[in-house]
């Protein structure tokens, strides 16, 4: 039965694979049972509604962010997909399993298929590395020759086999939280959810946290749920996003679709600090009306954005300034920002804004400079 | 000092190692699942039940109120129960583990309080059981405050049994009252403090030094 399901996910990942290539990402949730289904979940604490309304579906394989700022539901969110928070209304599916209304002693043998790392790591100080490790099948029962060797596995996979007597105290922050994520994959769980692990260690150690995270995704085919609040997170790993505030889902799609384009004002408030942004020392100087040039803002992702774009510019454009920004890379689409200042007499302007609309870019006129500032 | 003077100084040894011995063991045998049952039966706990929480702290601080002395003489009846006498080392046993186990309850209380609930929920998301939870997390994580609490109860009993003279326990305590400080005879009241400070302080030692061993929580 076991190699049944790594074949299955095998192909779910070729078909996710695929879908982030061309497709629509509709498709995750029809290659059969979703891992997760989310409907219209409800949660109340008191007057305040830590989840109100929120509906959800992941597919096997897939990474999907959850972020949003502090206290806008995402630990509840979390927390009801293995039971460690109940829904007030909704349902919650689980491998086709509804669970919201289980009660403890059903949920626990549930919870074993679902695995689960943390932003404090959450390991138990008086127990070793592999003790930690081997202790979601000491719960299981399985003895303990069997889940010290699994154990052994687990450390050489997250690359930490020479701590396995050691005490947590002794290891560094990403150490632990390798550890965290040996202990979540223990008992080969179905999903593996992710609660801010990565908000308590460096960038550096971040990217490595996440680099193994998506090496397991991919060996393993593990479905993967994190929650963040920040977005340099989701871009590094995430096929998927969704944006959640005051409890609601207000945007969700493709990574690199959101990045580009992003619909809801938490989303673009969330992207500040990791997208370019005009300087401080140049909006400071906008005016509404007045200037020699107007200064414009060019969103553009995919194909377009790599053309020969700019060279093509200074035709319509004339002689056009490039103030700021630049193109990056999310999930390997170009999803660029540019900050332009152009000729701001008319019909030199609109000329140069339907150019750039006409080549798939969304256009926003900031406002207008004197080009000898 | 005389030979009978040195027989009777070793038996009072005897009986206030006895007593500290036999109601220590006791009242961890009983305080640590009392303290244990306090913590989970509390709100927000693993096994949170308001009733049972506030019954078992009533009779907890009902015990702890009364003073250890009236505590010794109102358990009379109780004690010939148990122990069939109500007078000797071994009568002096019920009351003091009586008083111990509450208060050791308490100090377990607080120890396993502070274990981290971030802990619990690890544990709870890889499915285990309310047992699971103390066995793998509440009782492990705490234990070294609830070694280093049963120091302290040690310690508290060795003073107390001092009291359990006034049954006719004997003990190091009773020993110093009736000779030391009834008859004035100063060097048995010195000798037996001498071997009482010697006795906490090797306690103290003891203890420490399994703590030091217990503790994982720093490199």
């Amino acid at each position: 039965m076991a190699s049944r399901r790594v074949k299955d996910d095998k192909m779910n990942q070729h078909v996710g694979a695929l879908a982030s290539n061309g497709a629509p990402a509709a498709g995750a949730g029809d290659t059969g049972e979703p891992v997760v289904r989310l409907v219209d979940v409800r949660r109340h604490f008191g007057p305040t509604a830590a989840l109100d309304g929120v509906s959800l579906t992941v597919g096997k394989g897939e990474i999907v962010g959850i972020i949003g700022r502090s206290g806008a539901g995402k630990s509840t969110l979390i927390r009801c997909l293995n039971g460690l928070e109940r829904p007030d209304s909704g349902e919650v599916h689980i491998e086709g399993r509804e669970i919201g209304r289980l009660g403890e002693k059903q949920l626990q043998p549930l919870r074993r298929r679902i695995g689960m790392i943390f932003q404090h790591f959450n390991l138990l100080s008086a127990k070793t590395v592999e003790e930690n490790v081997a202790l979601p099948l000491k719960i299981e029962g399985v003895s303990r020759p069997e889940r010290l060797r699994r154990a052994a596995e687990l450390l050489e996979l997250v690359r930490l086999a020479g701590k396995a007597k050691d005490y947590p105290a002794s290891l560094s922050g990403g150490q632990k939280q390798r550890v965290g994520i040996a202990r979540a994959l223990a008992a080969r769980p179905a999903l593996l959810l992710s609660d801010e692990a990565t908000s308590a260690l460096d960038p550096e150690t971040t990217r490595s946290i996440l680099a193994l995270l998506r090496d397991i995704n991919r060996q393993l085919g593990l479905t993967i749920i994190l929650i963040t609040h920040e977005m340099e997170v989701v871009r590094s790993i995430a096929d998927r996003v969704a944006v959640i505030d005051a409890g609601r889902i207000v945007e969700e799609g493709e990574v690199w679709k959101v990045f580009a384009d992003p619909q809801s004002d938490i989303a673009t408030s969330l992207l500040q600090g990791i997208r370019p942004q005009l300087p401080a020392e140049i909006a400071q100087r906008l005016s509404p009306t007045l200037g020699s040039e107007a200064v414009l803002r060019v969103d553009i992702a995919g194909e377009a954005a790599l053309g020969p774009l700019l060279a093509d510019l200074g035709g319509p454009a004339g002689a056009f300034r490039f103030l700021h920004g630049g193109i990056e890379r999310v999930q390997g689409r170009p999803v660029g920002t540019l900050f332009l200042a152009v000729p701001s007499g008319e019909p030199d302007l609109s000329r140069t804004v339907e150019f750039l609309t006409g080549r798939g870019a969304r256009v926003e006129v900031l406002g207008h400079v004197f080009d000898n500032d | 000092m005389s030979s009978t003077m040195i027989d009777l100084f070793l038996r009072s040894l005897w009986e206030t190692v006895l007593m500290t011995g036999a109601s220590g063991a006791i009242s961890f045998v009983f305080g640590l699942p009392l303290g244990l049952a306090l913590v989970v039966t509390d709100r927000g706990g693993i096994a949170q039940n308001l009733w049972v929480n506030r019954i078992l702290g009533g009779i907890v601080n009902g015990f702890r109120a009364v003073p250890f002395i009236i505590l010794l003489v109102a358990l009379i009846p109780l004690t010939r129960l148990i122990a069939g006498t109500s007078i000797g080392t071994w009568a002096a046993i019920v009351p003091l583990s009586i008083a111990a186990t509450p208060y050791y309850a308490r100090i377990a209380e607080v120890s396993l309080r502070e274990v981290d609930r971030g802990l619990i929920e690890a544990v709870r998301a890889m499915g285990g059981s309310r047992w699971a939870i103390v066995r793998e997390v509440l009782v492990p994580e705490a234990m070294p405050g609830i070694v280093a609490g049963f120091t302290v109860t040690l310690v508290t009993l060795v003073g107390a049994s001092a009291m359990a003279g006034a049954i006719g326990a004997g003990g190091l305590g009773d020993l110093a009252i009736r000779y030391g400080y009834q008859r004035f005879e100063t060097s048995v009241m010195i000798a037996v403090v001498a071997v009482l400070i010697v006795m906490v302080s090797a306690l103290q030692w003891a203890g420490d030094r399994l703590v030091a061993r217990l503790d994982r929580r720093v490199a």
